[in-house]
Order: C-alpha cells, then sequence, then structure tokens
C-alpha cells in the first residue's frame, strides 16, 4: 500500500464513514441544539443584566461587576467540572446536557453584559438628555434611543464573542454529553481509525465556516460608522 | 450550608491538595510561555500575509484564519493528538498542544494584528516612505507602534483567552493546573481541590480582566 492510500484509509475511510455517519449526524443535532439554547439565553441574560445596570444601583452593580469578572476570568472548564461534579454532591443533579448548556449561557451572558454596558455607555449623554426633554420616561429613554444605538454598536464583537463561546459545546465531550466531538472520539476508538475525528472536524467546519465569515461580514458592515 | 461548605471549601482537603496543584500551576505557566509568544509571533505573519499585495496569497491566509478560527480548540487538539498518530506522526501532550494552540491563537491574534493595522491611515505609511524609511522600517517604526496601540485591549483579552485556553490541555492529560486539580478531585470525592484551581486561575486573571474594561473604555472615549 503506497503512502497516499494509506492516508486516505487512515482518514478518509469510505467503509468507517458509512458506518458512523448516523451517529456523527445525531452528534451535530445535539450541538446545534445547545448551541441554539445558550446564544438564545445568554444573550438576553447578558441584555437583563446591562439594563439592570444601567439603574446605576451601587449594591446591585456591584454584584453584577463580579458576576461578570468571575465568569470572564474562569476557563470555561473549569466551571464545567466544579458544577458537574460538584453540584450532585450537595444533593443537585442536573443531566450533562443541562450542565453545559447552564454553564455557556451564563458565560455568555457574563461577555454580553459587558459588551452591551460599553454599547450602552458609548452613547453620548445628550442623547440622555434630548430623549428626556421631549417627555420620554426612563424606560422609554432607554428602549427607544440608546438600546437601538447601542445595540448596533455592540454587533461585531457580540458575534464574534458569540461564536467563540458556542464553538466551547465541544467541551460537552469531558462530562459526556452527546454532541459531534464526543460521537466522533467514541467511533475512533470503536473503530481504531481517525476517519470519524476527521467527520467531526468537517462537521464543526460545516457549522462555524459560515458564521465565522458573517462575523467577518457584520464586522465590516457594522464598524465604519463608529466615532 | 455545612454540606456545601465540606464539599466546594474544605481547608483541609485544598492543604493537602496544594502541592500537585501548585506542580499544575508550574506546568500552566510553561504553556502560556510557549503559546503565547509563538501566537504574537505567528499572528503578525498571519496578519501581514493577508494583507499583502498577491491576490492569492491573501485570500490563502484568510481561508487559513477562518478555517482555524471555525475549528473548536478542542477538536484541534484532539486531532493532533490522537488523530495524527494514525498517520505515523506521534507528538507529546505537550508538544500537541503548542501546535494546537499555536493554530488557533495566531489566527485570532492575526485577525487582531489586522484590524490595527487597517486603522491606521494609509497616509502614515505615504509619509514614512516619503521620508526614506523603507518598507520594513515604516511598518516596525510608524505603523506597528500606532496598530498595537489601537488594538491592545483586544491583545490582552486574547492573552486571557490563551490562559483560559490551557485548561484544555487537561483533556491529553497533561497535567496542568485543572488536569491536577481534577486528579485530586477524583481520588478525595470533594470539589474543594477545583475550587482552589478556580481560585488561582481568578487571581492571575481577574487583575487582567478588570485592565481590559479600562483599556477599552479609555479608547472609547
Amino acid at each position: 500500500m503506497g503512502a497516499w492510500s494509506r492516508f486516505l484509509d487512515t482518514f478518509f475511510n469510505w467503509t468507517v464513514m458509512e458506518r458512523y455517519f448516523p451517529a456523527i449526524l445525531k452528534g451535530v443535532g445535539v450541538t446545534i441544539e445547545i448551541a441554539v439554547a445558550v446564544v438564545i439565553t445568554g444573550i438576553l441574560l447578558g441584555l437583563a443584566l446591562a439594563i439592570v445596570r444601567s439603574f446605576r444601583v451601587l449594591a446591585v452593580n456591584a454584584l453584577i461587576l463580579v458576576f461578570v469578572d468571575v465568569l470572564r476570568a474562569l476557563p470555561p472548564l473549569v466551571l464545567l467540572l466544579l458544577v458537574y461534579f460538584g453540584l450532585p454532591n450537595v444533593g443537585i443533579n442536573l443531566p450533562s446536557f443541562a450542565v453545559l448548556w447552564l454553564v455557556l449561557a451564563l458565560v455568555l451572558a457574563a461577555f454580553a453584559e459587558e459588551i452591551f454596558w460599553a454599547g450602552i455607555l458609548s452613547i453620548p449623554k445628550g442623547q440622555w438628555e434630548a430623549a428626556r426633554s421631549t417627555g420620554l420616561g426612563f424606560f422609554g429613554t432607554l428602549a427607544f434611543v440608546i438600546l437601538p444605538q447601542a445595540i448596533r454598536l455592540t454587533v461585531p464583537s457580540l458575534t464574534n464573542r458569540t461564536i467563540a463561546i458556542t464553538k466551547n459545546t465541544a467541551l460537552g465531550m469531558v462530562i459526556g454529553v452527546g454532541e459531534i466531538l464526543n460521537q466522533a472520539t467514541s467511533a475512533q476508538s470503536f473503530s481504531g481509525n481517525a476517519t470519524p475525528l476527521m467527520m467531526g472536524a468537517v462537521a464543526y467546519l460545516i457549522l462555524f465556516v459560515p458564521v465565522v465569515v458573517l462575523g467577518r461580514f457584520l464586522e465590516t458592515r457594522f464598524t465604519w460608522r463608529r466615532i | 450550608m455545612d454540606a456545601i461548605v465540606q464539599q466546594f471549601f474544605n481547608v483541609g482537603i485544598m492543604t493537602q491538595a496544594l502541592p500537585l496543584i501548585l506542580a499544575g500551576f508550574k506546568q500552566t505557566v510553561i504553556i502560556c510561555l510557549i503559546v503565547i509568544p509563538l501566537g504574537l509571533v505567528g499572528g503578525l505573519i498571519f496578519a501581514l500575509l493577508s494583507l499583502s499585495r498577491p491576490r492569492l496569497v491573501r485570500w490563502t491566509t484568510i481561508a487559513v484564519i477562518d478555517f482555524f478560527r471555525s475549528i473548536p480548540p478542542l477538536v484541534l487538539l484532539i486531532f493532533v493528538y490522537a488523530g495524527l498518530p494514525f498517520a505515523g506522526i506521534r507528538l507529546s501532550p505537550l508538544a500537541a498542544v503548542a501546535v494546537a494552540f499555536f493554530l488557533n491563537t495566531s489566527s485570532y491574534y492575526g485577525e487582531i494584528y489586522r484590524a490595527g493595522i487597517e486603522s491606521v491611515g494609509i497616509g502614515q505609511w505615504d509619509a514614512a516612505r516619503s521620508t526614506g524609511l523603507r518598507d520594513y522600517q515604516t511598518l516596525g517604526y510608524v505603523v506597528l507602534p500606532q496598530a498595537v496601540r489601537n488594538v491592545l485591549p483586544d491583545l490582552v483579552s486574547n492573552m486571557v483567552e490563551v490562559v483560559k485556553l490551557t485548561s484544555i490541555a487537561s483533556v491529553v492529560a497533561l497535567p496542568e493546573l485543572l488536569y491536577s486539580a481534577d486528579m485530586a478531585r477524583s481520588v478525595t470525592f470533594n470539589s474543594s481541590p477545583i475550587v482552589l484551581a478556580a481560585a488561582i486561575y481568578l487571581a492571575m486573571l481577574w487583575p487582567v480582566v478588570r485592565l481590559i474594561s479600562r483599556l477599552e473604555r479609555r479608547i472609547a472615549a
């Protein structure tokens, strides 16, 4: 067997591919489910925290700041192991799927809060004053004047951060969530062949290259207006 | 309440695990010292290639950068560590970590440098060239210093990401901070060692995270 055909046999083996395609596909489904759940809940929670922060209640803001900073400073895998192995010992049992969702959503919420808050701060004070002087209340000003401008500014960094955190669904392998990487590594050890790993990598590329390219487009599309 | 203290803040178990965890911390520092400089240099090369004149070079580089930004670092690491041996390339855990994280990190640094270089006006190039500076001198003395200043928060923020990334090395049994803590956890059936590791990550990174928020606000102002 030549080197080339040995390479093909190791990484692009047809029989292996056919046998494990359903498993990988199931993994893709799980990854998409978790990713969608994380993105929706994480961004909404982040936005909610940023809005709460704009009330400028000192004690509340201190709490938000600590939450945000701790979740930005800790590696997600550390949080994952802490929640997954720690909670059952104090009587809280969550399925590994829920643990992965919870941890990633909280991490995304922390980063999103910081990005939204920076967006809100970057809107000049005059916008607040002008809106209030037209008779809009605090909420009206926030909802109709400040947030639409602020969120527009946050689109590029929020997209990039969301992509980076969504890719962390692969960490689910460590706690046994049946996502792509988990399916690929177990198929690899069953078959003694590297083809499933290659399939897993390709699956991630198919999922994420479009979003990465979209992020690149949003960056050029939305940043030119930056002051 | 008592159960929580026992399970997460058990000082006795933390003291026992401390030597192991400190040894792991040393490994984490070593990985960072390898990966961050490699990533900074590789990223600069990526950035310069993605801004170079030949269209083929430019597009290939951007494709490579997007490729590595699309693959989760853990997938890349497992591919390098567990996949390449099938092709006869067998790397130690540290070498696999260095290769995988280098590719991942330099793609991100590449994008940051590129944004920085693009933020420096083309007039700066023209002006510097007209004073008689050569291309590489213009880049080194005029453009890069301004570019780096403009994207400093992102550069520092990516450094935090790299330090956090090193925890993934535990999956390929490299005895770094998280691996050591998790080993102590599985021996003691107690989460306190992981809390201790988390405290070390916090002590390392919280000041930097604060610094980033301040830098971002200063540049926005």
